[in-house]
């Protein structure tokens, strides 16, 4: 530590308080939040490696049998599938570890503290876990493509609804988990989900289970590349309705250390 | 009486059936430097939890800056700098990042480069929070409670786990603070950092104030004998001074340019009240 003569009176450490505008800090901690993710070697595995890892190995070997249509390319069903396990990884299992270690920290009494307050902070997570996917859509939809992917451009609009309904609703559980279980839980349990969902829950090919929160994005992202509006709008739905529920629980229950 | 920066009024909180505040009640004046002492479980951390919003108290009334930390948290924060006990840092974060995120969210933050350099956070701005030593963390975490150039700073234990050298520093730091206008409430169980740095004492035990005042007079006021210091002399005045009597006999040391000192300091009026806490 530096013994740096401070000037008695010369004013260096006069009050001069205000706060930044409100987009500013929320935009502050969204990138923040972003940078932590990404220079992360654990959350960078669950966010883009192994998403772009199973999109290559299902889509170009045939080591798992899919429940194909007829016709149907292997990469018009895991691509869509792959995508909604990205929003699993961005908006539920990293927020959810991140979280849960800041608040065992103390780190979100601390950050509530300043200017941007609970909801500045909830924003800013929010914005950031937007942000994690714009990378994640770039990166995987890029590599799908280029495995041949072509869908239409209709139902990739179209996929958007579920894929903020999904978001929406992980995010919730995400602040749920990370609120209301102890930290070692949360680790365990996030990445426990993650693997279960993933290969049980109808995220990346489709169970049946459409009343499940994974099994819902799922199954909403390949209908809509498949301009199913019907379906899209039940697996909305669904997810809307568990959005809610995660929403209402983690306002109840959520700690902040 | 001076303006306050911090008023409570009769606190009180319980952690289930376990009173931790029991109609707590003291001022810190603005502009000045305001020490919460007392002994681990006593009280202080709840106390600063609640001064900051952080806690709502079940009883009572808490104004800070003349405000309602409960109701007017939006218009407060911008205006507190905050270091919470044990750094509250977000683990995966480098130190540097955190410092320059904590800087965007103020109008017209002190520059981070400069705070780094003044605490020595250069020399470890790449490093993880989670890889950090404890005074690490603590530099770190006065550097975000003063960023925001705030005119109110609780510092919770502000000087745990540095070094002699480290310490001293800070002092100066909290020092110049308050020369430069800044209010500083800071809790400790260091008799040392309250007599060094306070201008104002408050205290608590067992979730009361047990004593507050100007460190001094705190001194003076529990009854010990007294020593009368004069520039060309020393006078010894033997026996117990009630507070009236010392107040008199500061008066007329005043008129003479003479200082007052008591012979026993802040660490024996800390140890005997909350001893007598105890029996």
């Amino acid at each position: 530590m530096s013994a740096e003569p401070v000037e008695a009176g010369a004013g260096r450490w006069a009050p001069d308080p205000g706060a930044a505008p409100w987009y500013r800090m929320v935009l502050s901690q969204a990138l923040f939040e972003v940078r932590t993710v990404l220079g992360h070697g654990e959350q960078l595995l669950l966010t883009a490696i192994l998403p772009a890892l199973f999109l290559v190995v299902l889509t170009t070997t045939d080591v798992f049998t899919l429940p194909l249509a007829q016709g149907q390319d292997r990469i018009d069903l895991i691509a869509p599938g792959v995508l909604a396990l990205a929003v699993l990884s961005s908006a539920f299992t990293g927020p959810a570890i991140a979280t849960g270690f800041d608040r065992r920290a103390g780190a979100l009494r601390l950050l509530a503290t300043t200017p941007l307050g609970r909801g500045g902070l909830l924003a800013g997570k929010v914005l950031g876990v937007v942000f994690v996917q714009v990378v994640q859509v770039v990166l995987l939809a890029g590599l799908a493509l280029a495995l041949g992917w072509r869908p239409p451009p209709a139902g990739l609009a179209l996929a958007v609804v579920p894929f903020v309904a999904g978001t929406a609703a992980f995010t919730a559980l995400a602040m749920l988990v990370a609120g209301t279980l102890r930290t070692e839980a949360v680790l365990a349990g996030a990445n426990l989900l993650w693997v279960l969902m993933a290969i049980g829950g109808g995220v990346l090919i489709p169970s049946g289970a459409r009343w499940l929160p994974s099994a819902a994005l799922g199954d909403g992202l390949r209908a809509a590349v498949d301009l199913e509006v019907g379906t899209v709008g039940l697996c909305t739905a669904v997810l809307t309705a568990w959005a809610v529920a995660f929403t209402a629980a983690a306002l109840r229950w959520f700690r902040w250390h | 009486m001076s303006t306050a920066c911090v008023e409570l009024d009769r606190v009180s909180l319980s952690f289930g059936s376990t009173p931790v505040l029991r109609e707590l009640s003291w001022r810190a004046p603005a502009g000045r430097i305001t020490a919460v002492l007392g002994p681990n479980g006593a009280g202080k951390t709840t106390t600063m939890l609640i001064c900051e919003g952080l806690l709502r108290a079940d009883a009572g009334q808490v104004r800070v800056l003349g405000l309602d930390p409960q109701h007017d948290g939006a218009a407060l924060r911008p205006r507190v700098g905050v270091m919470i006990q044990d750094g509250g840092l977000p683990v995966m974060a480098n130190a540097r990042a955190l410092l320059d995120h904590v800087s965007r969210l103020y109008a017209r933050p002190r520059d981070p480069g400069d705070l780094a350099r003044l605490l020595g956070i250069d020399g470890f701005a790449r490093t993880s929070v989670r890889r950090l030593s404890g005074g690490q963390r603590q530099r770190l975490a006065l550097a975000l409670a003063l960023v925001g150039r705030p005119e109110l700073v609780f510092l919770d234990e502000p000087t745990a786990g540095l070094d002699a050298h480290g310490r001293e520093v800070v002092w100066d730091l909290i020092r110049q603070l308050r020369d430069d206008g800044t209010s500083v409430v800071l809790s400790t169980h260091l008799m040392e950092e309250a007599e060094a740095l306070a201008d104002q004492v408050v205290i608590i035990d067992r979730g009361r104030v047990v004593a507050a005042g100007e460190p001094q007079h705190l001194a003076g006021a529990a009854g010990h004998p007294a020593r009368w210091d004069g520039p060309a002399q020393e006078v010894t005045l033997r026996g117990r001074l009630d507070p009236a009597a010392l107040g008199a006999v500061r008066a007329l040391a005043q008129e003479h340019d003479l200082q007052v000192s008591t012979g026993r300091g802040l660490r024996e009026v800390f140890l005997d009240l909350t001893r007598q806490e105890e029996s």
